[in-house]
């Protein structure tokens, strides 16, 4: 029972939670109990969304799992049809993880509307993980636009100076993506319609077609639909040069919403393109794939070198995400087995990593009530903890072996090598791979002059240290970064079948259309 | 001829054709008690009016529900010779205009205590409103669409002037009166031309007739005719028909009246003008572009350009209006001619794609628009006008459930999925792509593009209302909202009915798809 539903229940309770919020607020109004029952329910979704794992196992095959499927609107085909496989399973884990943290490290600096604040962290985690698990287009088009709303208010209620531009420019920039990623869609609904017969928005079923070539896309269609999606997806990325966003929106938001965005919402992103753009449309993936290692190498370099000069903490961060989701895109669209399982594991690298380094700049934030670099220095001896975990962090974000960052990279580098499915493979590899050099420098830099030397300033000698709840909050972020960089195995070995699974679809696909006949060497690891 | 003779045998009307138009009768009736009612009551009591007037819509809303469920076999029903027609689509429309105006009602009550302007009357006028409406959805000849266009139009122009101390009220009743009546001139003359191409009134005559005259046929002297001759006449009518229609629905170039309107009319009656008003318009030209005109579709008289032009400036002029405006009932009045576009999209398409889209983005705008108003009455004040887009600052904490409310009829209007804005118009584009591929048309699929385009523009000053709301220090003022039992009441069916519409519509697709499906198959009879 709990089984068979499990995705319906993941996607609920925390809505349910939300309702919770709101009919306590109605008849108590005690501020103190919100976070609590927030906390609970996020909590409770996270220790259910863990018996995910017991239906997929390790080396389990590419199939869905806990599938649910109910007509939704029959008018227009359309399904509630939920499903998680080896690829989408951690990012809905990542997910459950990352809110209860975040709720955690809101703790105390959300005072301001806290009601609100949490009723609107507890839907978004509803719509995130049913992005995440949504097998009908128009099932997860409604959630990827669901997700936008509460994200909205978080960075406008909650933000920083800028906060009601940078919240505007979110939105409508995603607003745009979508509504394009919406055309695609009816589209694909009404090749299907035309050629098939019936119209549908399911996932498996469009899949099936395009596979068995019942229906097929011609040329033309699929140039336009691909292109559509991977706007949509470009700009959730976001890939240069959609990025513009990205840094007001991190850096405004607060520390609750900097660690969503960064850790879920750019997910959709790239997993949106590994799903859907790559699954429906290989041939217009291997054909689009050039661009896109072009733009993801630049976005690598470019987000890496404005990070360098940042002199504010936390745009820092926002501009290392545009890099490593750069490298994100490099491995997806290098379509070799190792190029891809990097990028996904790059995905919850960055969430683990750049999630802590978001919640560490929040907790120095609502010390300091400053970000920028000048204003710190020394900061290890009144904080050795802080310290301590700011600079672990970093290192991980920089990709350090032993921590999880150096996996994911190096996966995405080799698979970079190792692509066929572009010329100049190996000139990629060696331009990206000097991004992780680049992140060394701002990195330790940023480390040097934030977290060593001499105190510069007086008021940096008092800062007090974390305290238990932060400890708290950053230890299991910190426990995964080390296992993923030491035993990636659990991971890499349960979403191994469902990546190769698509990697195979984009290599051996045949032109619709026959005119791009891209010679594709079997992977030889297989 | 054939109707003269039957006249002189036979009674002039029978029961059963009173039956068809039952609701109407009510309403009529209670309208007129109503009158009565505000005479006898003394002045404090003249809200009993507006109560009964809520009773009467009921009344009318069960009798149209069971004249549905003994009839819907049976539909279409024909009445008073042709006059009228009753099928699934007169009862949709009516029970659109009977929401519409049960909404308007239960919005007015404390409206009207604020201005000082509770009279009886207003709730009169509302019902005899309302009858217009439902008699332009089931009215089937030109003499009867026409009444009653007027009787729907010549209430408003009162209702829209009701706070009669206000200059404000007065301006925007004559301009809308002068435009009005200018516009009505026009349909009349387009009327007239059909009615001389086809020699007869009735709708379903007009479309047979104008089927035969571009038919090629053979005359009595031997020679083909190809209908040529009368072409000019046809399109003099439907342009000049459509050119009425479009100042009723305020589609550009002709929507000038309308941000003044709006703006000056109490706000209850703006709510109702661009709801229940709006929605009248486009049965009327539904009933009269299918059913008489519907033939013209393919042919070298195709009014779906035009039509489809229209669309594409209203779209755009309407969303760009729209974000410079500071005062929200004229922000919502330029919103509202967007919309105007956005259904004509569905005519464009002419499938059941396009109806049933129509049919659900008019009932779903309906419930948002005046939920919308409804919350702007909320803020008004006697004196302070309470309608400034910025009046609305800080309102999530003074009033977070308002606030709420307001923001899902705001992203509701910029069609956001899981609410009943998006269904709509995932209908009305899905509509244009249908029949572009049926056709195999590029243009059906450009516009379709141009209108998701211009959404994206729609949501930058929908969201402004949600900006203002939730994201700034300021508030307005702190005093209370003007909240009522039966404003609130109005808020949460309107809230209720765009959630349920966008999460679960299957039922009402259901409804109307089965509803409208005759209209479709009447507009593709001649194809």
């Amino acid at each position: 029972m709990l089984q068979d539903n499990l995705l319906t229940i993941l996607i609920l309770l925390p809505t349910v939670g939300a309702l919770a919020l709101i009919g306590h607020g109605l008849f108590w109004k005690r501020e103190n109990d919100y976070r609590w029952i927030a906390l609970l329910f996020s909590v409770i979704t996270f220790a259910l969304s863990l018996l995910l794992l017991t239906r997929v196992g390790e080396n389990s095959d590419a199939a869905f799992r806990f599938e649910q499927k109910t007509l939704w609107i029959g008018a227009i085909g359309s399904y509630y049809h939920l499903g998680v496989d080896g690829m989408s399973l951690w990012l809905v884990i990542l997910t459950t993880l990352l809110v209860p943290v975040s709720i955690l490290s809101s703790w105390n600096s959300i005072k301001k509307r806290a009601l609100s604040f949490y009723v609107f962290m507890l839907i978004l985690e509803s719509a995130m993980i049913g992005v995440f698990v949504s097998l009908d287009l128009l099932i997860f088009y409604l959630f990827f636009e669901a997700s936008l709303v509460p994200m909205f208010f978080m960075i406008g209620i909650w933000g920083g100076e800028r906060r009601i531009y940078a919240a505007t420019k979110f939105f409508i920039y995603t607003a745009v993506g979508s509504l394009l990623m919406l055309v695609g869609i009816i589209a694909l609904y009404y090749i299907h319609q035309q050629q098939a017969g019936a119209g549908t928005f399911d996932y498996l079923t469009l899949l099936d077609a395009l596979k068995s070539g019942r229906v097929v896309i011609t040329e033309s269609s699929a140039f336009w639909i691909f292109l559509a999606f991977a706007f949509a997806f470009c700009i959730k990325v976001p890939l240069w040069p959609l990025h513009t966003w990205l840094p007001d929106a991190h850096t405004e938001a607060p520390t609750a919403g900097s660690v969503i965005l960064a850790g879920v919402l750019l997910k959709m992103g790239t997993y949106g393109l590994l799903r859907f753009n790559l699954g429906l449309m290989p041939e217009m993936a291997r054909r689009f794939a050039p661009y896109f290692v072009v733009l993801a190498i630049i976005g690598i370099i470019y987000g890496a070198l404005v990070a360098m000069v940042q002199p504010d903490v936390k745009r820092l961060v926002a501009y290392s995400s545009v890099s490593h989701m750069g490298f994100v895109v490099l491995g997806i669209f290098s379509f070799t087995e190792q190029g891809m399982q990097g990028a996904l594991y790059q995905m919850l690298n960055h969430g683990v990593s750049t999630g802590a380094l978001f919640l560490l700049v929040g907790m120095i934030y609502d010390r300091r009530h400053t970000r920028q670099i000048s204003d710190f220095g020394g900061l290890a001896t009144p904080m050795p903890w802080f310290s301590t975990f700011f600079v672990i962090a970093s290192l991980s974000s920089i990709g350090l072996p032993f921590l999880n960052g150096f996996v994911g990279e190096f996966l995405i580098l080799l698979g970079t090598w190792l692509s066929t499915g572009f010329s100049y493979n190996w000139v990629a590899t060696m331009i990206a791979a000097t991004g992780v050099i680049w992140a060394a420098v701002y990195m330790l830099w940023m480390l040097q002059r934030v977290v060593f030397g001499r105190i510069r300033h007086g008021e940096n000698a008092r800062l007090s240290d974390l305290n238990a709840r932060e400890v708290g909050l950053l230890i299991p972020l910190l426990i995964l970064m080390l296992v993923m960089g030491v035993y990636p195995r659990p991971f890499l070995s349960r979403s191994r079948e469902s990546v190769v699974a698509v990697q195979q679809r984009v290599t051996k696909s045949t032109g619709a259309a026959g005119s791009f006949s891209v010679e594709v060497q079997e992977n030889k690891q297989r | 001829m054939f109707l003269l003779l039957q006249a002189n045998t036979t009674e002039l009307y029978s029961l059963r054709d009173l039956m068809l138009i039952a609701p109407e009768l009510i309403l009529t009736v209670c309208g007129c008690v109503a009158l009565v009612m505000e005479v006898v009551l003394p002045y404090r009591k003249s809200k009993w009016t507006a109560y009964f007037a809520l009773v009467s819509i009921g009344l009318a809303a069960a009798s149209l529900a069971s004249l549905y469920f003994a009839n819907r076999d049976l539909f279409p029903l024909d009445g008073f010779y042709g006059m009228l027609r009753i099928d699934g689509f007169a009862i949709l429309f009516k029970a659109i205009f009977l929401i519409g105006a049960a909404l308007t009602v239960a919005v007015s009550m404390r409206y009207l205590d604020v201005e000082g302007e509770q009279h009886g009357e207003y709730y009169a006028l509302v019902l005899f409103a309302t009858v217009g409406m439902m008699f332009l959805a089931c009215g089937f000849d030109l003499i009867s669409l026409y009444i009653s266009l007027e009787l729907m139009a010549l209430t408003f122009y009162v209702l829209v002037a009701f706070t009669k101390r206000e200059k404000r009220s007065n301006e925007a009743a004559m301009k809308y009166f002068l435009l009005g009546a200018f516009s009505s001139g026009i349909l009349l003359y387009g009327m007239s031309l059909l009615y001389g191409v086809a020699g007869s009134t009735n709708l379903g005559e007009i479309g047979r007739s104008i089927g035969v005259a571009l038919q090629p046929s053979v005359n009595e002297l031997g020679m083909m005719t190809s209908g040529i001759p009368l072409r000019p006449l046809i399109l003099l009518g439907v342009i000049a028909l459509s050119a009425g229609l479009f100042f009723k629905i305020s589609a550009v170039p002709f929507h000038m009246w309308a941000p003044d309107a709006y703006e000056g009319a109490p706000t209850p009656v703006t709510a109702f003008l661009s709801t229940g008003s709006k929605a009248a318009s486009f049965a009327l030209y539904l009933r009269i572009f299918t059913e008489a005109l519907g033939g013209l579709r393919g042919t070298a008289l195709d009014w779906a350009p035009l039509v489809a032009i229209v669309a594409a400036i209203t779209i755009l002029v309407g969303n760009w209006a729209a974000v410079t405006q500071e005062n929200s009932k004229r922000l919502l009045a330029y919103s509202s001619i967007s919309n105007a576009g956005y259904v004509l999209l569905g005519l464009v398409a002419g499938n059941s794609y396009g109806y049933i889209g129509i049919v659900i983005y008019l009932l779903v705008y309906t419930l948002m628009n005046i939920g919308a108003f409804g919350i702007i009455i909320s803020l008004r004040r006697r004196g302070i006008i309470g309608d400034n887009v910025n009046d609305m600052a800080g309102l999530a904490q003074k009033a977070p459930g308002m606030a709420a409310m307001m923001a899902i009829f705001m992203l509701s209007l910029g069609g956001l999925p899981a609410t009943g804005g998006f269904i709509g118009k995932y209908f009305l584009f899905g509509g244009l792509l249908q029949r572009g591929r049926l056709e195999e048309k590029s243009w059906y699929y450009w516009l379709a593009a141009w209108a998701i385009i211009n959404t994206v523009v729609s949501f930058y000053y929908y969201v402004r209302f949600i900006k203002v709301m939730y994201l700034g220090e300021r508030v307005a003022d702190d005093r209370p909202l003007a909240l009522s039992p039966a404003l609130r009441a109005a808020l949460v069916v309107s809230l209720i009915g765009v959630i349920i519409i966008g999460i679960y519509p299957q039922p009402f697709i259901d409804l109307a798809q089965k509803l409208i499906t005759p209209l479709t198959a009447g507009a593709l009879a001649f194809r």
